[in-house]
């Protein structure tokens, strides 16, 4: 006790000495980034640690939403034919000045085609600016293939020309990998021979300015005081890295933290009874589903999916496996994502019902798999048990589950495998916000086949010529309408038993306002505030 | 003792080359690679996982990356890890004076409590006292460290609040990172308060690092220290009307330290792999905790460079403790 009280008196006391009333936000973040540009990563503690903290991109998703609004574009126009995207770019944006790094001019087109070129060319000296760096999803997102040509018409207008009409484009524009770079600091870092260091040391636009990292231990930001949208009211961002989640509970109880995610679930009861603490929630953009290989008999017959779905006691699964922390999924695409089409009525529950259609289907004493991943996602807590539960519903209609299993790498890649038997059990979390992004991507016909992520390797010409349409319509009314379509069919083929979608939680201080969760599973700290 | 010494190092040699074989086939045995790991949910095409395995490497021949591996070691190249894409010895070498701060006080925790807990335990054989201190070892010796440390956490973080929960300093303090050290970064750095709280932060990781070696000491100790009680020339100093203090303290405490030596030493290695898990709860910047998520990354060459750091590391102690054992003991040293 004398310790910890010495140390606290103590630091208090310097704290005091400075004159410094600095207000600082200390952030039990869940794991060490694997750097700070967030171009190549696809992990999302990178993407926290980088793009949501030091950087900004052209347009953003609203706070607590996926809509699209200006960022550091303050407009857009759209061609007719959705071939050109004309950003508009908000005059007087300051890099951050460091103490690596003195920006000379303000950010202006150079930079945003430099951001997006250096992933794009294979010849740019950045394109393996140290060995092994790949530009995840920028090849994901197609850009490769979609962007023709990036033109700079003045300093502070930028034209993106497209080879095709794609309606998620700009929602792609929000994503971590589209963050805004001084291309004034990169020169210089090639310069200087030293552009490695883009990956320790940042220089973004964003709300705060990176001071250093102590690898797997502390990150230290500072408010950025030119911050266009205004200086944060929290002076100093710390991320206390701490991987497991009983510490980062005590840590948070113990006041040593403000702010933690991904809460152990058996722990949130006692959290929320916590006067000392605030757990906000709220339904993660995600689905867990089990796809059938709907190319191998007898998963190829519509009616045996819809049979199978309907002697799947789904609530029961939920109820046990997510204990509170999810709800019932009907459709492949989450309730809080646009165009989501509440109108269509899931499989009932009705094993009598369901032995009679596998009779008349001809399929008697079947035996299948239900492949269960070994690892716990942000949409799946239990695959194992969800699988046990799914063997328990299928034998009571005749049908024997042998459960299966692989380490995770080998899991994700023999479920892509087109010859696969049996179902798997899989999920999703949503890149964009798009349901382009969980349709096509999970759904498609371009993605069956071996390494795709359509793993009911399930291509439906109605469905697919659906997608084809809504990517290339920009009126959102116009798409929404075609992605409901596109989900009655879904429900009518059945390609997949829709889970669940889970619940994300976010247990902070109490003193801790104005913190929004983000439905992208991103975390940030723009506009937060520690109450007095 | 130089031909001694030569001896030992010999045997160095094909252990090294074993271990880099070790280290090098361990992570490729497990099932899984990178490439499909970064992919996730959304897959990989086979066209772009070759891509992706060619860029970084991994189509070449198994022999040939095995012997790029063994030639970088010799011009100091442990890799570049794939995650981080920093050079492996860098991050190493950034991450393991703390676990090394952690597992000095360990030891020495373990040591000052273990070597006098089993001595007089010896000498009371039988007592109270013997029976509980070495039950108190064995319960020590099999106690999880997971469950452990968050047991201790919850008592003295938690509902006492004597200790910080976890990390190696109070936030408040910032200074640049200078040996790596945190007792003596914190003293260097002038800041009132800072080593106080750098050493709080110590106390729990170290008890929990410390138990399972304390335990083997305690009970080394005892069992050492018996068997040199019943020799002759205790029994003669005895009869000789020695104190019984000076029989043990300087006579028999000598002798029966030679096997405790060679018991802490081997209790570096086993450090290590508490470490992990210790470094892990603690969420101590440690050698542990990255090699934990190195393997579960499928990070080859920061995990394959981080084993076979440790592992010399290892072998140089065990180096350092088999000449201590020939100094003290003339007769290991001769024959």
């Amino acid at each position: 006790m004398k310790f910890a009280h010495l140390a606290m008196v103590s630091a208090l006391a310097i704290a005091a000495a400075a004159g410094a009333q600095a207000k600082t936000l200390v952030y039990c973040s869940e794991g060490s980034p694997e750097g700070f540009d967030a171009a190549t990563t696809t992990a999302g503690t990178t993407m926290d640690a980088s793009s949501d903290a030091v950087f900004n991109r052209l347009v953003e998703f609203a706070p607590g939403t996926t809509n699209v609004e200006p960022g550091l574009a303050e407009s857009w126009d759209v061609s007719e034919d959705g071939l050109e995207y004309t950003f508009h770019l908000r005059p007087g944006i300051k890099f951050h000045t460091t103490d690596y790094f003195e920006p000379t001019r303000e950010m202006n087109a150079d930079d945003v085609i430099f951001s997006f070129l250096r992933q794009g060319d294979p010849e740019s000296p950045w394109a393996d600016y140290i060995p092994g760096t790949t530009y995840e999803y920028y090849n994901a997102m197609e850009m490769p293939a979609l962007v023709k040509e990036i033109r700079k018409v003045d300093d502070l207008t930028v034209t993106f020309v497209l080879n095709r009409a794609e309606a998620p484009f700009l929602a792609n524009m929000a994503m971590p990998f589209a963050s805004i770079y001084s291309k004034e600091y990169m020169d210089q870092l090639e310069a200087d021979g030293n552009m490695a260091a883009l990956n320790s040391q940042p220089v973004g636009t964003g709300p705060y300015q990176f001071v250093a990292y102590q690898p797997d231990a502390v990150i230290r930001y500072k408010a950025n005081p030119d911050y266009y949208k205004g200086a944060q009211k929290i002076d100093d961002l710390v991320f206390a890295i701490t991987p497991d989640p009983a510490v980062r509970r005590q840590r948070l109880e113990a006041g040593e933290c403000h702010v933690m995610p991904y809460p152990s679930p058996a722990d949130i009861e006692a959290m929320k009874a916590n006067d000392d603490l605030q757990v906000m929630e709220q339904p993660g953009l995600n689905v867990a589903y089990l796809a059938y290989n709907t190319t191998v008999a007898p998963f190829d017959k519509p009616e045996v999916r819809e049979a199978l779905n309907m002697a799947m006691n789904k609530q029961a699964i939920v109820d046990a496996v997510f204990q509170g922390t999810g709800v019932v999924a009907k459709n492949p695409i989450p309730p809080t994502m646009w165009s989501y089409n509440d109108a269509v009525e899931d499989n009932a529950y009705d094993p009598e019902a369901a032995k009679k259609m596998l009779t008349d289907a001809g399929v008697e004493n079947l035996e299948m798999e239900v492949w269960a991943m070994p690892v716990q996602r942000p949409y799946m807590p239990n695959a194992r048990r969800v699988a046990e539960l799914i063997q328990s519903d299928f034998a009571k209609v005749g049908v024997n589950v042998s459960i299966v299993s692989y380490e995770w790498g080998e899991y994700l890649k023999r479920s892509t495998d087109p010859t696969r038997k049996g179902a798997v059990i899989m999920g999703w979390t949503g890149d964009n916000g798009d349901p382009d992004n969980f349709l096509a991507v999970l759904l498609g016909c371009a993605a069956t086949g071996d390494g795709g992520a359509n793993r009911a390797q399930w291509c439906n010409e109605d469905f697919d010529a659906l997608l084809q349409k809504a990517k290339v319509t920009t009126d959102q009314a116009e798409r929404t309408k075609l992605y409901e379509e596109a989900q009655v069919i879904f429900k009518d083929q059945n390609p997949w038993a829709t889970l669940a979608h889970s619940q994300v939680f976010m247990p902070m201080s109490k003193d801790v306002t104005g913190y929004v969760m983000n439905p992208l599973g991103r975390h940030s700290f723009e506009g937060v505030d520690i109450a007095e | 003792m130089i031909r001694f010494l030569i001896g030992k190092l010999a045997y160095l040699i094909p252990t090294f080359i074993g271990i880099t074989v070790v280290a090098f086939g361990f992570v490729r045995l497990l099932p899984g690679d990178p490439v499909l790991l970064m992919a996730g949910e959304r897959g990989i095409s086979p066209e772009r996982h070759a891509e992706l395995s060619a860029q970084l490497g991994f189509d070449r021949p198994i022999v040939v990356q095995y012997l790029d591996f063994v030639m970088g070691i010799f011009q100091g190249d442990f890799g570049t890890s794939l995650a981080t894409r920093r050079p492996v010895l860098g991050e190493f070498l950034t991450l393991f004076p703390a676990t090394m701060e952690l597992a000095i006080c360990a030891i020495i925790l373990a040591t000052l409590i273990g070597i006098p807990l089993g001595v007089f335990a010896a000498i009371k054989r039988g007592s109270a006292f013997d029976q509980i201190s070495m039950g108190a070892a064995l319960v020590g010796y099999s106690m999880p460290i997971f469950w452990w440390g968050l047991l201790l956490i919850i008592l003295f973080s938690g509902i006492l609040g004597w200790t910080p929960v976890s990390g190696r300093i109070d936030f408040l303090y910032f200074f640049p990172n200078g040996t790596g050290f945190m007792l003596i970064d914190s003293l260097m750095s002038g800041q009132k308060g800072a080593f106080a709280s750098a050493l709080s932060h110590l106390i729990l990781p170290s008890i929990v690092l410390a138990t399972i070696p304390m335990a083997v000491i305690a009970r080394q100790s005892r069992s050492a220290m018996l068997e040199v009680l019943s020799e002759d020339y205790v029994r003669t100093a005895r009869a000789k009307g020695m104190s019984a203090w000076r029989v043990v303290g300087v006579h028999a405490l000598r002798n029966a330290m030679i096997p405790v030596i060679t018991t802490i030493g081997l209790q570096i290695g086993v450090m290590m792999a508490g470490a992990i898990l210790t470094e892990t709860i603690f969420s101590w910047p440690g050698v542990g905790k990255w090699m934990i998520d190195s393997i579960s990354r499928r990070d080859y060459p920061s995990v394959q460079g981080g084993l076979l750091l440790i592992a010399g590391i290892v072998m140089i102690v065990n180096l350092i403790v088999d000449l201590l054992y020939g100094i003290i003991n003339p007769r290991i040293r001769h024959s």
